[in-house]
């Protein structure tokens, strides 16, 4: 195995589009290495990006932001404009793991990991964001909902990683925020995530919401069913319930040791349910 | 050696005996110093790797090793061909070190090898070729008690039923305890419940794995270095398993990094040997926590039916509980223990358990704190919360009107001498904890715990140094602050100051054989021994006084650390204080040391009540426990921040057990979660501060009056945390 | 074989690792800088805790080649001259641990939590301690006994 950790983009694009066998990005490492030590990935080529001063940054960019691919979640955490502007997506990176793992984990990594249940991914997908993939053929903006494409696959391309998490600039009267169950306070991976972002009109109605769940499907899903119960309503109980009934019956979820196929199905709408309560919250600027 | 019948321990002023000095291994500790099983190395040392089935029960036709033996760095290889049959009684551990004809469960080591590398000993494991006959397996014990399972040995017979089967079974035994008829007692019950439950394996979950490191030259000598709960049962069972003298064996107990019963056996450390002994090399072996998951002893699963009659007012009747116990692929659950203990906080007339040890296809399971007692005090006190509830008594009462206390015949036998149960309710029924209000969603539960307390075989040494200081060899690795509780018990016998004495813990070959650090035994026994040595070597410095005086050694007493004469009439001589003693050594009869060697008996039982509140989101079942005290008897605490540190850990793996650990095994028969990530033990932001109150019943059978702590606190949080989860208030 | 220099605890180091070699593996194994304990390789229980240009990580999770230029501290660092940090004296004084095999990880953890946050909550540190398993003590004296050296140094 070479390790290789290259300062510029291009020569990352290089190296990994070169015939090195099979290359893996290492960015915070805390699947990657974890893949290593199980013996489930054994690459003949390591990139470690975090040498790349473009992807250590966050920069406000547009009224939003860009964020680097190699930018921590702790690093994120502490970053006061994306925790006033996207808490949700703070909030749901920052459940990733320990302070430990805050030190190292990104949200580029926690999807590209292309977990189902990655908990950046669903409060990434309600908050609009898209990524900078860079390639040996230049770059393209996708939205995130595009990356995951199965447990463990991606759409990404030989060659290709991801450069930057673009968020949108935040619209007036907007909240987002992510929730999870795990049995554990800390330290677990999701059983069900429920990410929600919604913006209200003047006179309080519900004028964009995206919903997204983790945990429930082979990837990270978007229910159009549950943002359409939102929208044109003012986010009431009655709103809530129909939103939730929706997340619930958009899951196709497995029983696995962690977590019941009802179990996943229950919850999930009761997490969505109280996540849009926390957006709703936000949006209107409490 | 029993308290003295004068000496009471709850009013003596002990002037070290119940304060909190810091331990002597803390600073090594806190500094990164202290050298743990897998901290040691040594020059020229090798890699050791072990290849595991992946299967749960196989037949092993063939072991191809050709290949692996080929790779550069490979210096050592062995497999079932390298451990011959000895020793009966070990065939068991040496089949589960080393799988024979079949591998019975996910993990079962098949081959290992050493190597220059962790990378060169990584690649030789894939090398290495099995040839495997699939066969069916079975998991779940009550799945491989009925006709027609997968049999794993097929020359088991059920033991201890009559007549005696012919027939193969995964029954290995069964055993019954208890006194009187349950039927006749549940006729003068009120009320009558019969319940079945069932519970999980558990892992100890210490956070340091398994590791050694063997060194065997061509001459029969060896040297191990491992981290274990008895470095004397390593040594005895090493050597039998791969054919070296005793006496050609030295272990040395590494710190170890928690145990609770899990390293009580041998796993690694005679395959560590055996390469050494092929490689010619020093060989560390150190299992990744996969390994520690899959290959060492988890506890046992249960399925248990408990069956209680009680009266109207509350007076226990009958009392009925069949438990079925599987401890893996051997035979060797802690049945009895469970089966014996399922009652025993309880004075009853009709009583009865019946106990079956099942094996099944999974790894060998080992002690863990109060092997087989948390999962039936589950049952039993389950059972007795729901009759309390029907017959609407305080939970409380109805154990404090049939508690066991001095004199009542146990459950398993024995009469109890003084015990503190009764004193532990009592003292739960009045803590701030027991009446404080609730809040939306949250319930309370109360439980009852009891375990026996080991004592056994102990050897003590005590060598008065030069400069009036003493060093404490022990044998007994210490698992939990034990050096800190010998060096107070030591000083407070001499009359020194606490940190005058320094406690280690002596190879296999620089002591006496000590039993394993197990059964709640070390403070008890290891303690009574000290005791006995500072007296011996007591007896020792005033016998040197009165030789200096000119006196008789009888003439002299022993007085806060000086030799005094006994009275007017033996002489008028300034006493001489222990450093002073020791510095003439030489002159009076040289080095002077105190011994002791018993087989300790008298470990007093100890006793817990704990109360638990928890909230559950009455959505998604999520539990929170909000607070959490623990109540029991210390008999008398010599040290009391490690008795609370007892009391709490064993609290905090209660919670864990009864919330979210458990093993998790697929339709194929592996283990689902191998790692700290799925297997979920409690974190910090999972629970709240541990309340303790220590209750001291003094034991008669220890000078100072102490009983064991570290088993009792696991067993009463299951049925303890389930009741609060139910929303169950008091009354 | 990759060549890493590195400061570790201050001290400028230089040695040569495997690629895929693990700063854990390089610290224990060609260091012998053993107080970072592995319980699990797989960043889920923090014994390996050390920080990396100041973060706490699990050095488990890091590859050795990884530390090249960067600045590490590990629980050997952190008494200074011979003279206990806060958190190592209490620890000691408050009975915060059993087997002591988590030790290192909860200090380098709890060190780094308290630079962040001098004064925090209980919660604070029960979460902030999350990555950091013991199965000996139940927390609650590791809680306390980072409570007291949160006091002791706020008072200097």
């Amino acid at each position: 195995m070479r390790y290789e950790a290259p300062t510029t983009v291009k020569g990352a694009v290089k190296l990994l589009a070169g015939k090195a066998g099979l290359a893996r990005v290492l960015a915070g490492g805390t699947d990657l290495l974890v893949q290593m030590r199980t013996d489930r990935v054994a690459p003949d080529l390591i990139v470690d990006v975090k040498r790349i001063a473009g992807m250590r940054r966050i920069e406000a960019k547009a009224g939003g932001f860009r964020i680097g691919a190699a930018v921590s979640g702790a690093e994120l955490g502490e970053h006061k404009g994306m925790r006033k502007a996207w808490p949700g997506v703070v909030e749901a990176a920052c459940l990733i793991g320990s302070t430990q793992v805050q030190g190292r984990a990104t949200l580029a990594g926690n999807l590209c990991n292309a977990s189902p249940a990655a908990d950046s991914v669903p409060a990434l997908i309600a908050a609009g964001a898209a990524v900078v993939v860079v390639g040996p053929r230049g770059r393209r903006t996708v939205p995130v909902e595009q990356i995951p494409v199965g447990p463990g696959r991606t759409s990404l391309k030989r060659g290709e990683l991801v450069e930057a998490i673009l968020l949108p600039k935040r619209p007036p009267r907007s909240g987002d925020a992510y929730l999870r169950f795990i049995p554990r306070s800390e330290m677990d991976i999701a059983v069900v995530g429920a990410g929600v972002s919604l913006t209200l009109d003047r006179q309080g109605v519900c004028s964009a919401a995206r919903v997204a769940l983790g945990a429930v499907a082979e990837r990270v899903i978007r229910v159009p069913e549950a943002e359409a119960a939102l929208i044109g309503t003012k986010v009431d109980g009655e709103a809530l319930e129909r939103m939730a009934a929706s997340c619930s019956a958009a899951c196709r979820p497995i029983d696995d040791k962690r977590g019941t196929r009802e179990f996943r199905i229950k919850v999930a709408g009761v997490l969505a349910r109280r996540a849009a309560a926390i957006a709703l919250k936000r949006a209107r600027g409490k | 050696m029993p308290l003295d019948a004068k000496f009471d321990p709850a009013t003596h002023h002990f002037r070290l005996v119940g304060t909190r000095p810091l331990r002597p291994d803390g600073y090594d500790k806190v500094v990164g110093r202290a050298r743990f099983g897998a901290d040691a190395s040594a020059p020229g040392m090798l890699v050791g790797r072990i290849l595991r089935s992946p299967h749960p029960h196989a037949r092993i036709r063939a072991i191809d090793t050709a290949r692996a033996a080929k790779l550069p760095g490979v210096k050592a290889i062995v497999t079932r061909d390298d451990f011959k049959d000895g020793d009966p009684s070990l065939k068991d551990v040496l089949v589960n070190v080393m799988a024979r004809d079949k591998a019975l469960y996910d993990g079962h080591a098949v081959a290992a090898v050493a190597a220059t590398s962790a990378s060169v000993a990584r690649k030789a494991l894939k090398l290495i070729r099995v040839d495997y006959e699939i066969l069916p397996h079975v998991t779940d014990v009550d799945e491989a008690m009925k006709p027609g399972a997968p049999i794993l040995h097929g020359d088991m017979r059920t033991e201890n039923i009559e007549p005696a089967p012919k027939k193969a079974s995964n029954v290995a035994s069964r055993c019954e305890f208890g006194h009187g008829d349950p039927e006749q007692g549940f006729k003068q019950a009120d009320v009558v419940i019969e319940r079945r439950f069932k519970t999980e394996a558990t892992h100890q979950g210490y956070i340091e794995p398994h590791a050694c490191l063997a060194s065997v030259g061509s001459d029969g000598q060896g040297e191990l270095w491992v981290c274990t709960q008895g470095h004397y049962m390593v040594r005895n069972t090493c050597a039998a398993l791969v054919g070296m003298d005793v006496s050609k064996l030295r272990v040395t107990a590494s710190e170890i990094g928690g145990g609770f019963g899990g390293k009580t056996t041998v796993f690694i450390e005679p395959v560590a040997l055996a390469l050494s002994r092929k490689a010619g090399k020093p060989v560390k072996l150190v299992m990744s926590r996969e390994e520690v998951f899959r290959a060492s002893g988890p506890t046992s699963s249960a399925s248990m039916t408990v069956k209680i009659g009680v009266t109207r007012h509350g007076r226990i009747t009958g009392a009925h509980a069949d438990i079925r116990f599987q401890g893996g692929a051997f035979a060797g659950s802690p049945i009895e223990l469970g089966a014996m203990s399922a009652f025993a906080c309880y004075d009853l007339e009709h009583v009865k358990a019946v106990g079956w040890d099942v094996v099944t296809n999974r790894p060998k399971q080992a002690a863990y704190r109060a092997p087989g007692a948390p999962m039936v005090a589950f049952a039993v006190e389950s059972v007795l919360d729901e009759l309390a509830h029907k017959i609407g008594m305080d939970p409380v009462e109805l154990r404090l009107k049939n508690t066991a206390k001095e004199g009542t015949r146990s459950s398993y036998g024995p009469k109890y001498n003084r015990i503190g149960l009764a004193a532990c309710l009592e003292a739960a029924r009045r803590h701030p904890h027991y009446e404080a209000p609730l809040g939306p969603n949250q319930g309370r539960g109360i439980a009852a715990g009891f375990w026996f307390n080991f004592g056994g075989q102990t050897c003590v040494s005590l060598n008065v140094n030069i400069d009036g200081t003493v060093a404490l060899a022990v044998g007994t690795p210490d698992i939990g602050g034990s050096r800190a509780s010998m060096c107070m018990m030591a000083a407070e016998e001499l009359g020194i100051e606490y940190d005058k004495v320094r406690a280690i813990v002596a190879d296999t070959s620089s002591l006496g054989y000590n039993d394993i650090s197990e059964g709640s035994r070390v403070t008890f026994s290891t303690g009574l021994a000290t005791i006995a040595a500072a007296r011996d070597a007591i007896g020792k410095l005033c016998a040197r006084a009165a030789k200096i005086w000119g006196i008789a050694p009888e003439a002299v007493v022993w007085e806060n650390g000086r030799a005094r004469p006994a009275g007017p009439n033996a002489g008028d001589f300034a006493p001489l204080s222990l450093a002073e003693i020791a510095k003439t050594a030489a002159k009076t009869g040289g080095p002077i040391a105190g011994h002791h060697e018993v087989n300790a008996d008298g470990a007093g039982v100890s006793f817990a009540v704990h109360l638990c509140d928890a909230e559950v989101d009455p959505e998604t079942g999520r539990v929170t426990i909000k607070r959490y005290t623990v109540v029991q008897d210390a008999g008398k605490a010599i040290h009391p921040s490690y008795v609370e540190g007892q009391f709490q850990g064993g609290a905090a793996q209660g919670i864990g057990w009864a919330l979210n650990e458990e093993y998790v095994y697929g339709r194929d028969g592996r283990l689902q979660n191998p790692g700290f990530l799925d297997y979920r033990i409690p974190v910090a932001s999972d629970l709240p501060m541990i309340d303790t109150v220590i209750v001291e019943v003094p034991n008669p059978g220890h000078p100072y009056g102490v009983r064991g702590v570290g088993e009792t606190s696991i067993v009463p949080p299951l049925a303890a945390i389930d009741k609060a989860k139910a929303g169950k208030k008091r009354r | 074989m990759v060549r890493v220099t590195t400061r570790i605890n201050g001290d400028e180091v230089t040695f040569v690792c495997e690629p895929d070699e693990t700063l854990l593996d390089v610290l224990r194994d060609r260091l012998n800088l053993t107080g970072a304990k592995e319980g699990c390789g797989t960043g889920d229980c923090g014994a390996c805790s050390v920080t990396l240009d100041g973060r706490v990580v699990c050095s488990c999770l890091v590859l050795g080649a990884e530390a090249e230029g960067r600045q590490v501290g590990t629980v050997e660092g952190i008494a200074r001259n011979g003279k206990l940090h806060p958190l190592q004296e209490k620890f000691l004084e408050f009975a915060a641990l059993q087997c002591g095999v988590c030790t290192p990880g909860f200090l380098v953890a709890a060190k780094a939590l308290l630079e962040r946050n001098p004064d925090p909550t209980e919660a604070e540190i029960r979460f902030g301690l999350a990555g950091n398993l013991c199965r000996c003590t139940g927390y609650d004296k590791i809680v306390r006994a980072v409570q007291a050296a949160a006091a002791a140094m706020r008072k200097g």
